[in-house]
């Protein structure tokens, strides 16, 4: 693993995912690094890539070409278990739809990372973190017996259970209020900041935008379409 | 719900409950696909070794002209009524042979509360290795040993009197002349158990006295009738058949009081030579004494006037065959059961599939490795084998213990729900492999489940 990639949080150099074989599917990124202590504010329109780059992130897809490196990591050159194994100790992940297990109540899915890996539950830590996101008294809940903002903080507590290096955020503040969209960003900073976590957040809102246009610590990734391999690599990549 | 840590089988189980009407559903039809073919495994093979063990090493029996099939349901399972009389000079013509290793006749006709008594000589005990669990062997006419079944259900036990019924099912006329009971068997969990055994002279003496009279062979050609029935028919030969049958008593009682036991059979054999021409059995229960046998004396028998042979080996195979397939009607049926529950098993699972792919997706986003998914569906079928083993198996010994009840009551065939065999084994290994097979196909999808489908935007 090369120093520079170290030095980063993730690094990412002529990084390219074609979907099958079609040229029309063939996805370049931009070159960046993300600093330590830095966030990220994925944006672009709807195709341009995100979500790929996020399954990138997480191992889910291993590049075409170039090379991903998260936290020194090369997730894509690792052995698939291996993979596994990275995302579940290292990435924390809140999906749009939040995905709570609808059989399983609240305890349960906390206790899904942790079997997920093979491990046993920590229920130290899931009631410690229950009670710092304000939702202490929902363990025994099922996740239909939830408020939207109760089911929000249930899914960032299993994100965070496993105290990884990243959050993977994917368009978090969608169908959210205003009032709700300003809560989730402030709840998802401050935790983010308190558990050392990096955020990934990859997003089309532009409320993001504003709401987090005063924080030093984003960064911020505009993905555009660039279609085949002879264009040339996109330079949008943010400053700081 | 249980404070138990979470882990992968609790996972499964939570998730096979998750739909409690389609599990309990799959569970119903599983289990009793299941219990089917174990209720025909326990059946069949206590059948098969009831049979084998009322069977006694009996190679042939010779009855009263008839049907071959209810000689030996009669004369050797007591299942049936027998076809009639023959004379009791067959034994001593049968014993006289020398293939013929044993002859023992029987006698019968009438019973005590709904059980058989058997009117045999000593060499029964014999022929079926029985043993006394109290008391002594009955020494001469109107003293009687009982099964152990009999014993247990009556509470008889030896000095205790007891009255005969005619016939051979309950609720005929009361013999006046009681029966004293000398010992009782030891439990042998065959036919036996449910039997009242006494001297053949003891049947001679209770019809006398109460007005019958053997018959002829010559003349006894009905099928099926009950030997007593033919009886009346014969009022006329009553009084001289009966003086012969008591003289005859008289003579043996006299000497086994003094004599040993075993010359009680010369001494059978000797008045059954002098009295023969009247005296009459139900049948006569043969063991050969060399396989040539089987070829020479079904044969002998059956040119013999008024005489039929039956050969159990022949018998019990048209049984079986017949019982078949009735066991073949229940295994086809627990066949289509299992296929059916199997094939339920696959949609509701390839259904929870599709339908948690959410779950699982996030599973694997979490960190689990596709096999740990297709483990988790996986474990959700072999758990609802494993329900569906151990209620099949209630299910089979229920159904036996049932079966085994109305046949007592029949006092027929003895079916136990406590019989265990190892073809249970079929059960579970059927479960778990249609388990797995139903599995298969849902379990690979949750293989290959594309996670990134957690990260596109909902449409």
């Amino acid at each position: 693993m090369a120093s520079t990639d170290a030095a980063a949080l993730i690094a990412s150099h002529g990084l390219r995912f074609r979907y099958g074989a079609s040229a029309a599917a063939d996805l370049h990124f931009p070159d960046f690094e993300l600093p330590r202590g830095a966030h990220l504010l994925l944006r672009g329109a709807s195709g341009s890539g995100k979500s790929t780059l996020l399954a990138l992130m997480a191992g889910l897809l291993t590049p075409t070409a170039g090379r991903l490196a998260m936290d020194g990591v090369e997730v894509g050159a690792l052995a698939p278990a291996a993979r596994d194994a990275w995302r579940g100790a290292h990435l924390g992940f809140m999906p749009q739809r939040l995905h709570l297990s609808a059989s399983l109540s609240v305890r349960d899915n906390l206790a899904l990372p942790y079997v997920a890996a093979g491990l046993k539950p920590d229920d130290a830590r899931i009631t410690a973190l229950l009670a710092e996101l304000g939702i202490a008294p929902l363990l025994d809940r099922r996740p239909h017996a939830l408020s939207q903002g109760q089911a929000q903080r249930v899914a960032l507590a299993r994100a965070l259970l496993r105290a990884p290096r990243f959050v993977l955020a994917d368009e978090p503040t969608a169908n959210l209020d205003d009032e709700a969209c300003d809560a989730t960003l402030a709840l998802l900073r401050r935790v983010a900041t308190e558990h050392g976590a990096s955020l990934v957040i990859a997003s089309h809102d532009a409320r993001i935008e504003a709401v987090w246009s005063e924080w030093p610590a984003l960064q911020r990734l505009r993905l555009t379409r660039m279609g085949s391999a002879a264009m040339p690599l996109p330079t949008s990549c943010a400053t700081p | 719900m249980s404070r138990s840590p979470l882990n992968l089988p609790r996972l499964a189980w939570r998730y096979l409950w998750a739909r409690p009407m389609l599990t309990a559903l799959n569970l119903m039809l599983l289990s009793l696909g299941l219990a089917a073919i174990g209720f025909v495994v326990l059946v069949s093979e206590q059948l098969e070794q009831g049979l084998r063990r009322d069977l006694g090493g009996i190679d042939l029996v010779a009855g009263a002209k008839g049907s071959p099939m209810q000689i030996l349901l009669a004369g050797v399972f007591h299942l049936d009524q027998s076809t009639g009389n023959i004379p009791l000079a067959t034994v001593s013509q049968l014993k006289a042979q020398p293939l013929v290793a044993q002859a023992v006749p029987i006698s019968l006709g009438d019973s005590f509360r709904g059980h058989r008594i058997v009117g045999t000589t000593a060499d029964y005990l014999a022929l079926y290795q029985l043993e006394l669990a109290q008391g002594r062997r009955w020494t001469g006419p109107m003293q009687a040993v009982l099964g152990a079944e009999v014993a247990r259900q009556s509470g008889l036990k030896p000095g205790d009197r007891f009255h005969g019924t005619h016939g051979l099912a309950g609720g005929g006329e009361e013999h006046e002349h009681p029966y004293e009971v000398t010992g009782v068997l030891a439990p042998t969990g065959g036919v036996v158990d449910r039997l009242v055994l006494t001297d053949l002279a003891s049947v001679w003496e209770a019809h006398a006295a109460h007005g019958h009279a053997a018959k002829s062979a010559r003349e006894s050609k009905g099928r099926g009738h009950d030997d007593h029935a033919s009886d009346r028919d014969h009022a006329s030969d009553r009084d001289h058949a009966s003086d012969r049958a008591e003289d005859h008593d008289h003579a043996t009682d006299h000497e086994h009081e003094h004599e040993h036991e075993h010359e009680h059979e010369h001494d059978r054999e000797h008045t059954g030579a002098h009295a023969d021409a009247a005296l009459e059995v139900s049948m006569v229960l043969v063991r050969y004494r060399s396989p040539l046998a089987a070829v020479m004396l079904p044969r002998w028998v059956n040119a013999q006037a008024g005489l039929q042979a039956s050969v159990p080996a022949l018998e019990t195979a048209r049984l079986l065959s017949m019982v078949g397939v009735g066991v073949d009607v229940l295994r086809g049926f627990g066949g289509v059961l299992l296929l059916a529950a199997a094939l339920s098993v696959l949609v509701a699972l390839l259904h929870a599939v599709r339908e948690r792919q959410g779950d699982l997706a996030m599973l694997r986003m979490l960190g689990a490795t596709p096999a740990r998914v297709a483990g988790l569906i996986a474990l959700e079928a072999l758990m609802l084998a494993s329900l569906a083993t151990l209620l099949a198996l209630g299910l089979a010994h229920g159904f036996a213990a049932v079966l085994g009840a109305v046949l007592a009551q029949q006092q027929s065939v003895r079916i136990s729900g406590a019989w265990v065999s190892a073809w249970e084994a079929l059960v579970p290994a059927l479960a778990l492999g249609l388990a797995l097979i139903a599995a298969a196909w849902p379990a690979w999808r949750g293989y290959r489940l594309d996670v990134t489908e957690l990260l596109q935007t909902p449409r």
